[in-house]
């Protein structure tokens, strides 16, 4: 089990420093500060074994998070601990940095004592601990309100508390997934998987069961023999696939896993507020919003010319958003001409790399650059390596192929149905690590 | 000096570095950097000429870059550009690049050394500094090619300035160290060896500098410049304080260049003119005068500074060593220092002394400090300083204190053996051999058997001294009359290393033999059966000697001996001789085999006489790991020392055992077999268990083709049984298969009985012991373990046991199992003729325990039948352990 938790800054300073074991001492702070952040050649692996003691490390913007151990912890639950660590700030006081925990150092130790008793992670859920961690201080609570408290976090369903209620019951649901890839020169694909996110944002009175469903492959299958031609019907992306094959994919503690065992259904009874109901990963059938095409010419050893055509892959009525093209250039480079038909680039000397940015595009399109870098010959014998060019963009659907099926709401107790409630879904695909070989 | 120009200033390095420093994160600095680069890149991509400026400045910021660890690959041009311009600072930046960034293969060497040729032929003073500075740092072969011709001529020419010819000394010895063959020797050097009577005290240093390290190499071409050293020196030593103005450090005069010099007269004998002499010797006395007197400041530099002459001073007395006047006095004045707070002065005093103690005029003077080095040598806490102490005591050591030294040496090892650190042998382990040996030599009777063990597991472990130590011994081996311990230490050394020595005719096969065999009359028996173990190594190591050796082992002394070991080793190792054809005899299983039945006793004779063995890692820690972990584990019930070899290293008992409990208990009575087996090795075994001492012999097989196919590897483990245990050792092995890091534990079959030694007795005997012992049975209680039952008898030596048979009962098979068990089997002992009877004496390192057994099949109550077990001995723990590994038989 985790032994302690410490915050560092960027310097290597302790901002947080709580330890939960005997085990671990005042020298681990040092450790880690001394092997990782101020190792000479970057550290890499979030999990670092100093003197069997291990680190688990998660690092936002400048503030590093290490959980340390001695003993043989699953990782796995260690960064799901820590990632749910920086939600929980992020919901008390916004961005990670510096000036922010410091001012908030309180707050975190009382957190801290609250999610981890004895280096074993308790309840992180957001909203419940906002209901008995607050910022203003004491408020005498009454008896009642606190059995409440008390019956809630202890209760079964920890993460809602009961007597909610809204006058509009909203619902929104946002399909977000990064799409990854790396494409040789020649267009084949080496390797490709989006991993995406379900998260949802629920305002619903009392104690509702919801209902989610999707395109997953084998509940179409099992319903697929009686209801063949409905399913075709329902077909509306542009994907033209009725079904998606998940490779694997996790849940929020509120589903019921027993359920979704026996019948690969999606139950639940939803927090209040803003949390991530699944996470998911697919592999087979991925719809590539963006194909690179790129061309590099060698002019002698002064100079080189790069040609970049990217076209889009997707339907036409849709508008990808924040495309950016970054195109790496040799180490070498005295000096770059560009000349691009839309959009703006800029050659970032910072970066070793073209920057192309375009705000928007259609589907079914395609656009052009074409560089001209001049180079200063070196003594160095050895080659450029031609990293890969890389790619960002946004598109308003999910490459994955994902669809929502339904999300039904029952609450028996309250009245209201399915359709009085008012639900919002959104699609969104990002682009991961999207590279393409040049 | 040049004028200080506007641009000095270089406002956009200052910007830059401050960036850099400002950066949060090694990211951003990357960046910035990055930035910069290119920003440098598109100004020296040569559309326009730059200025000499900021040609400076980017060379500069490429500096800094690198310096900060990036590579750099272009600018070299710029930097040779720079070589060329007239600003000072540009020609400082252009050759600072030059010298930390061109390495001497770069194509622009050719650019560069014009550049220099052109500074050095300048006539301005700055210039040439800097070019000569640049080929002190660069210093590659090129360069010495290149300028060793002119440097000299710039050294000895009488316009150059002084700070020149500083610099151009110090530059001529930087290249005649790095390639000492380019430098010319010519009409210039008599020309250098006048600077030391240069105005410039610089000047002299640079040149006795110089003048040190040439004289070293050809001192009759440097000889003219003793009488000049002497002069120079007598007027540092005599001059004031103040007269030296600058080269005063902390009230001493120009220390370094006094020390210089008294090492330029290190290099000559003691002058022979007389005046000269005379004039050395008024410096040495002053300087040692000097030292007397009450320190005028109290800061460390001023002691440091005075001490270094002195020091240097003594060491110069030391190598005349001419003046016993001098002599003496220099012991006396180390004699104050070894009582000095300052360690570094006690070591310095100690070490000095030490070379003083072998010149005959100051040998008696250092003897008066004795006491007060006895006194170092049981108080000091620096190792270092008592090693120097302990060597100066060797030093001083003659007939007329050897009693007193010898008692404090031995007095010393004694309370070292416990306390003294591994380091103090790691240093010097000839020195340790070397001692011990003279120790053994000098004082044989006071050595304890410990000391030679030690010498020997030292001399078997490390490599390098083996050869050293086989010379030695049988150096000190020629004496008449050597001590047994010198005998047994000899022996055993030239046994398993005399090959290492044998090419030198001087100690050739025979002569070893016939050397050690002079000695054998005079030996005690423990010697004599070591010294036949030696010749059966010497049968092994030189097959040409074998017919002598068995002809000596033939002989009625040694087969008709009346000692019964004796007498066995001669008629075994005849035997051994005989049959054993060469190459037999010279498998590596044979002679370590050999090895390992000489080295068991000693093993087992130092651990336990050294409080848990604590002391063997302590004093071998870099040894083998055989006998590492024979410490390891000594705390437990025995010493099991793990396995390690080429690709198989031990380690990690936190993987998990194999649990191969039957394959151990296949073991309980077999001493041979395969241990462990998978798709990757196997680990066979053979073992051989004397008394409480038991030695594996485990072979370790890859069993797979594609990694050494089927190489065998051999470790010998020696086991003792300290006292009755339960669990079998682990066995841990960790190797690297197809990239992956194997770990496994197998556990040895080591099981009580293994130490079982079978006592043959009669049935009349075997019954009054076991009434005798059952007598006592008062009154039982009973234990239930889950499946069994033992009924205890109070006092607690009997263990009952009842036990179903897993396989038929039969007769023969049980008898095997019983000796296979490890007791003797008593026939026609019980009246009961099924019933079975065994008696052995379990050794441990404490205790040995004798033990009686009785099995008695019972046919009618079930199929299989049923065993009444029957033990009796007097440790109840033993009585369980037994029973607990007997019923695992069946």
């Amino acid at each position: 089990m985790i032994g302690g938790l410490f915050i560092y800054n960027h310097k290597g300073e302790v901002l947080i420093s709580r330890v939960y074991r005997d085990d671990i001492g005042r020298n681990a702070v040092d450790a880690f500060r001394v092997n990782v952040i101020h190792a000479r050649q970057q550290v890499r692996s979030p999990v670092t074994n100093i003197a069997r003691t291990s680190f688990f490390h998660v690092k936002r913007s400048n503030i590093w998070l290490a959980a340390v151990t001695k003993q043989n912890v699953n990782a796995a639950m260690v960064f799901e601990f820590l990632y749910k660590m920086c939600d929980v700030m992020t919901a008390y006081f916004g961005k990670i940095s510096e000036e922010n925990i410091k001012n908030n150092f309180v707050l975190i130790y009382e957190l801290l004592d609250e999610i981890l008793d004895f280096g074993y992670p308790q309840n992180s859920e957001t909203g419940a601990l906002k209901t008995f961690i607050t910022q203003q201080g004491i408020k005498s609570q009454t008896k009642e309100e606190q059995s409440q408290i008390t019956s809630q976090v202890t209760g079964q369903i920890g993460w809602r508390r009961e007597g909610i209620k809204y006058r509009r019951n909203e619902l929104f649901l946002d399909v977000l997934e990064s799409v990854n890839l790396l494409m040789s020169p020649q267009g084949q694909v080496l390797s490709a998987h989006v991993s995406g996110r379900v998260v949802m944002k629920s305002y619903l009175s009392g104690m509702p069961e919801c209902k989610f469903g999707m395109n997953d492959k084998i509940v179409i299958d099992k319903q697929g023999k009686g209801t063949a031609d409905e399913t075709s019907k329902s077909d509306l992306g542009g994907s033209g696939k009725q079904s998606i094959a998940i490779d694997d994919c996790t849940f929020h503690q509120c589903v019921r896993l027993s359920k979704f065992d026996s019948e690969r259904s999606i139950s639940f009874i939803p927090p209040d507020g803003e949390y991530e109901l699944m996470r998911y990963r697919t592999t087979k059938d991925i719809i590539l919003p963006f194909r690179v095409i790129p061309l590099v010419r060698e002019v002698g050893r002064t100079k080189l010319e790069v040609k970049v055509v990217i076209k889009s892959n997707f339907k036409p009525s849709l508008l990808a958003q924040k495309i950016e093209v970054r195109i790496p250039t040799p180490l070498n480079t005295s000096g770059v001409q560009v000349i691009c038909m839309k959009g703006k680039a800029k050659y970032k000397a910072s970066e070793n790399a073209i920057v192309w940015k375009i705000k928007r595009m259609a589907g079914m399109k395609e656009s052009q650059i074409s560089a001209e870098i001049e180079l200063l010959p070196t003594n160095d014998k050895k080659k450029w390596a031609r990293p890969p060019i890389s790619m960002n963009f946004e598109v308003p659907f999910a490459p994955s192929g994902l669809k929502v099926r339904y999300l039904k709401v029952f609450e028996p107790k309250l009245n209201y149905s399915d359709h009085d409630v008012i639900k919002w879904v959104r699609y969104i695909g990002r682009s991961g690590i999207y590279e393409t070989r040049c | 000096m040049p004028a200080v120009s506007k641009g000095d200033g270089m406002r956009g390095l200052a910007v830059f570095i401050s960036d850099i420093r400002n950066c949060k994160s090694k990211e951003a600095e990357i960046k910035r950097i990055n930035k910069e680069l290119a920003n440098i890149r598109s100004k020296f991509k040569g559309d326009k000429a730059l200025d000499g400026y900021s040609k400076k400045k980017y060379v500069c910021k490429l500096l800094f870059i690198f310096l900060l660890g990036h590579d750099i690959d272009f600018g070299h041009m710029e930097a040779v550009n720079l070589l060329s311009s007239n600003r000072y600072t540009e020609k400082q930046i252009g050759y600072l690049f030059i010298s930390v960034l061109v390495n001497s293969n770069s194509e622009l060497i050719r650019l560069i050394n014009n550049g220099i040729k052109n500074d050095l032929a300048s006539r301005n003073p700055t210039f040439m500094n800097l070019a000569l500075h640049c080929i002190a740092n660069v210093g590659s072969r090129e360069m010495a090619e290149a300028f060793t011709a002119d440097i000299p001529k710039i050294l000895v020419a009488g316009d150059t300035m002084d700070s020149v010819k500083q610099s151009a000394a110090l530059c001529l010895l930087r290249l005649n160290r790095t390639s000492p063959d380019l430098v010319p020797m010519g009409e210039w050097t008599s020309r250098v060896v006048h600077l030391l009577n240069d105005q410039h005290l610089g000047v002299v240093t640079a040149a006795t500098s110089l003048i040190t390290t040439l004289a070293q190499k050809n001192p009759e071409e440097f000889k003219t410049s003793v009488s000049l050293a002497v002069s120079r020196l007598s007027r540092i030593v005599t001059s004031a304080s103040t007269d030296l103005q600058d080269y005063t450090y902390y009230f001493v005069p120009a220390p370094w260049l006094s020390v210089k010099l008294l090492r330029l007269l290190q290099c000559y004998p003691p002058p022979e003119e007389g005046a000269v002499r005379g004039r050395l010797t008024e410096c040495l006395e002053t300087i040692l005068n000097k030292a007397q007197e009450p320190p005028k400041s109290k800061k460390v530099q001023h002691s440091n500074a005075k001490n270094a002459v002195l020091f240097e001073a003594i060491s110069l007395i030391i190598h005349h060593d001419s003046e016993p006047n001098l002599l003496v006095r220099a012991c006396n004045q180390l004699g104050q220092f070894l009582q000095h707070r300052e360690t570094n002065l006690r070591y310095l005093a100690l070490e000095s002394m030490c070379t003083l103690a072998s010149s005959e005029f100051s040998h008696e003077a250092v003897k008066t400090h004795i006491e007060t080095v006895i006194n170092a040598l049981k108080t000091e806490r620096d190792v270092s300083v008592r090693q120097r102490a302990v060597d100066l005591l060797y030093a001083m050591c003659d007939r007329s204190n050897a009693q007193q030294i010898v008692a404090e040496m031995l007095n010393y090892l004694e309370t070292a053996d416990y306390s003294i650190r591994e380091e103090i042998y790691a240093v010097d382990y000839t020195w340790y051999v070397d001692t011990i040996l003279n120790l053994i030599r000098i004082a044989g009777d006071y050595v304890s058997e410990e000391v030679w063990y030690r010498v020997i597991q030292i001399v078997i472990n490390r490599d390098d001294v083996q050869g050293y130590s086989a010379k030695t011994v049988f150096e000190a081996l020629q004496a008449p009359a050597c001590h047994e311990n010198l005998v047994k230490v000899g022996g055993y050394i030239l046994g398993e290393f005399g090959n290492l020595i044998a090419g030198d005719p001087r100690s050739s096969p025979l002569i070893q033999f016939n050397l050690l065999h002079s000695k054998f009359h005079l030996c005690s028996v423990p010697t004599r059966a070591l010294l036949l173990s030696t010749y059966i190594k010497f049968v092994n190591l030189f097959p040409e000697i074998k017919a002598t050796i068995q002809d000596v082992l033939r002989s009625d002394s040694q087969l008709r001996n009346a000692d019964v070991e004796l007498q066995q080793r001669a008629v075994e190792y005849l035997r051994l001789s005989c049959i054993a054809s060469t190459d037999i005899l010279s498998t590596p299983s044979t002679s370590t085999d050999l090895l390992g039945l000489g080295l068991a006793p000693v093993l087992n004779s130092v651990a336990p006489a050294s409080a848990g063995g604590s002391l063997l890692v302590d004093v071998f820690s870099d040894n083998s790991p055989a006998v590492a972990s024979l410490a390891h584990t000594a705390e437990e019930n025995f010493s099991s020392p793990r396995i390690g070899s080429a690709d198989v290293v031990s380690d990690d008992p936190a993987a998990a055992v194999h649990d191969a409990d039957e394959l151990v208990n296949k073991f309980v009575c077999k001493n041979n077999g395969v241990l462990f087996e998978n798709q990757l090795m196997q680990i066979g075994l053979k073992s051989e268990f004397r008394q409480n001492l038991g030695e594996y012999n485990s072979r370790t097989k890859q069993v797979d083709p594609a990694v050494d196919g089927g190489a065998q590897v051999q470790q010998i483990l020696n086991i003792e049984c300290v006292s009755d245990f339960m669990e079998a050792p682990i066995l841990n092995i960790q190797f690297r298969y197809g990239g992956a890091l194997q770990n496994m534990s197998v556990k040895l079959p080591v099981t009580l009985n293994k130490f079982f030694q079978p006592t043959e007795m009669t049935s009349q005997d075997f019954f009054q012991r076991w009434k005798q012992l059952s007598i006592e049975q008062q009154h039982s209680l009973t234990v239930s373990c889950k499946s069994f039952c033992f009924i205890i008898d109070s006092p607690q030596q009997e263990v009952q046991k009842i036990f179903k048979a897993k396989h038929p009962m039969d007769t023969e098979v049980t008898k095997a199992k019983i000796i296979g068990f490890g007791v003797a089997l008593l026939d026609m002992v019980d009246p009961n003729p099924s019933n079975f009877t065994g008696a052995g004496v379990i050794h441990t390192k404490n205790i040995q325990v004798g033990c009686l057994l009785r099995l008695e099949p019972n046919t009618q109550a079930q199929v299989r039948g049923v065993f009444i077990f029957q033990f009796y001995s007097r440790v109840l723990e033993i009585c369980v352990c037994v029973c607990h590994i007997y019923i695992y038989i069946y």
